[in-house]
């Protein structure tokens, strides 16, 4: 088999989400279609249009020590802690090189954020008003650069075949997973550590998406606020957290005896060029991914059964995701279970490709599509068959499942995975 | 009026162990911050700050890299501490 089109596969699965601080926790909590969004408490987000979110269930805090949590951004707390998950459910029992079922030479890290260290950068501006040059942390640099989160888990497992960070807004977590797919298909790797991670709570963030019109503004019921195709939906509701996987080539996987999730079929990509931010009406864009993705990967459109919708619940960006997916996958649509896991956990931005892979392989392992909650009164614009409220067994046989996520920029990125 | 070097090592391992997690009873004068206390060069930075706040003394950046353990550190800030008369 030439290296560039090695099978690869999931081995190892990790998370720390609004709905539960590892993968399982998670899982627990999207078959039960438990809301992960909360009022904002305190007095720095009183005066914000926008004053609900998501926050982890398990403050990183409480799970890392504090000489390393200090040095550490949020955001590479949740990745590290995501990471070690993966790391450990893979079956590896030490760093690269100590475990010498995978050497450091051939491994990767590929960890992506949407906008990176941001809650440190605002934070040591307030120290450097408030407390002067000198008490600026010497840390700073190393914790809001934004593969900050990758470098960390790379030392962590001591990946020294590359560790990268593609940055593509709300789609960073996706491509993250995709760059990593092509590392060992390329040959350059045989085990990568990959996924996304974003802490971005802040009143500043929220100021800012607010003023876009693109957050809920629903304050006075937040477990309400995330309603995808709903006809009530009015933006996103901003969580936190991370989700990773560990791939690997199924060579590798095989020679150790390792557990296989699921294989990753492949990605598509593509890129608008319509507008800065505003989703392209139609879904052109999104249509060539995941077209791109069929001709790429060999993927059939009947394999198809579920698919974890980008579905931010915002008015436009949910119905061009369903016209792009009609468009491509015509007839077979109808036999794709389609959830937006969004209702439930919010928007992890860059976090959102990491955990809704997590989602995506846990959905094809159990056979079971996790619900959409909060549609109340379906869009008749959204012409496919969305899981709501309950979760729906899956067929059995060999199938697939699509990840879909789209970023501000026109970015999109398709992930398939198959069962086994 | 001054800080006691018995003051002094104390308060030093109380701001290594909440920079690096020591235990303070780790922290003795003849422990290397890089190679016995797992301080590196950024948080080495820390531990100056928050010495040069709790004691009342300047440790110019240049004056850093000769504090290898934490009996040069008790040395150093003893010698250049304001005397509050």
């Amino acid at each position: 088999m030439s290296p560039t089109n090695r099978t690869v596969v999931v081995t190892g699965i990790g998370a720390t989400t609004p709905l539960g601080g590892d993968a399982a926790s998670t899982w627990e909590g999207l078959m039960a279609g438990r809301s992960g969004v909360k009022p904002l408490e305190g007095e720095r987000f009183a005066e914000l249009p926008v004053r609900i979110a998501a926050p982890a269930a398990v403050d990183p805090g409480d799970v890392l020590p504090r000489p390393l949590a200090r040095k550490l951004d949020r955001s590479a707390q949740f990745a590290l802690i995501a990471a070690r998950e993966a790391w450990a459910d893979a079956g590896y029992t030490g760093k690269a090189g100590e475990d010498d079922k995978v050497q450091p030479n051939r491994l990767g890290a590929v960890i992506a954020s949407g906008i990176g260290g941001v809650t440190t950068l605002l934070d040591q501006y307030d120290v450097l008003k408030e407390k002067g040059v000198r008490r600026v942390s010497p840390h700073t640099v190393p914790m809001l650069m934004p593969n900050g989160p990758s470098a960390n888990v790379g030392l962590e497992v001591n990946a020294q075949a590359g560790v990268h960070t593609p940055v593509s807004a709300c789609a960073s977590g996706a491509e993250a997973i995709g760059y990593a797919v092509e590392m060992i298909r390329t040959g350059r790797a045989d085990v990568v550590v990959a996924g996304g991670t974003e802490a971005a709570i802040h009143p500043l963030p929220i100021a800012a998406f607010a003023n876009m019109m693109a957050m809920s503004k629903s304050n006075d019921e937040p477990q309400k606020a995330s309603r995808p195709y709903d006809t009530g939906r009015d933006g996103f509701v901003l969580g936190e957290g991370a989700g990773v996987v560990v791939l690997e080539s199924a060579e590798h996987a095989a020679a150790r005896g390792a557990r296989v999730y699921c294989e990753v079929v492949g990605q598509g990509l593509s890129a608008d060029a319509h507008h800065i931010a505003q989703p392209e009406p139609t879904g052109r864009g999104i249509a060539v991914a995941m077209q791109n993705l069929i001709d790429d990967s060999g993927l059939k459109p009947s394999e198809i059964v579920h698919l974890n919708a980008h579905a931010t619940s915002t008015p436009q960006g949910d119905v061009a995701e369903i016209k792009a997916l009609r468009r491509v996958l015509g007839d077979d649509l109808d036999h794709v279970a389609i959830s937006a896991t969004k209702s439930m956990t919010g928007h992890l931005l860059g976090g959102a490709g990491g955990i809704e892979t997590v989602a995506t392989v846990l959905a094809l392992h159990h056979r079971t599509a996790p619900p959409t909650i909060n549609v109340d009164d379906l869009d008749t614009d959204v012409d496919a068959d969305i899981v709501r409220d309950k979760p729906r067994a899956l067929p059995e046989g060999t199938i697939a499942a699509i990840n879909n996520s789209f970023g501000f920029g026109g970015h999109n990125v398709v992930l398939a995975f198959r069962t086994v | 009026m001054a800080f006691t070097q018995e003051e002094i090592v104390d308060g030093l391992a109380e701001i290594v162990n909440e920079i690096a997690g020591i235990p303070t009873e780790d922290v003795q004068l003849d422990k290397s911050f890089t190679d016995d206390l797992d301080v590196d060069s950024l948080s080495m930075v820390e531990v100056v700050v928050a010495a040069e706040e709790r004691f009342d003394v300047k440790i110019p950046d240049e004056d850093v890299k000769n504090l290898k353990t934490v009996g040069d550190a008790a040395d150093y800030i003893a010698q250049h501490q304001v005397s509050k008369a």
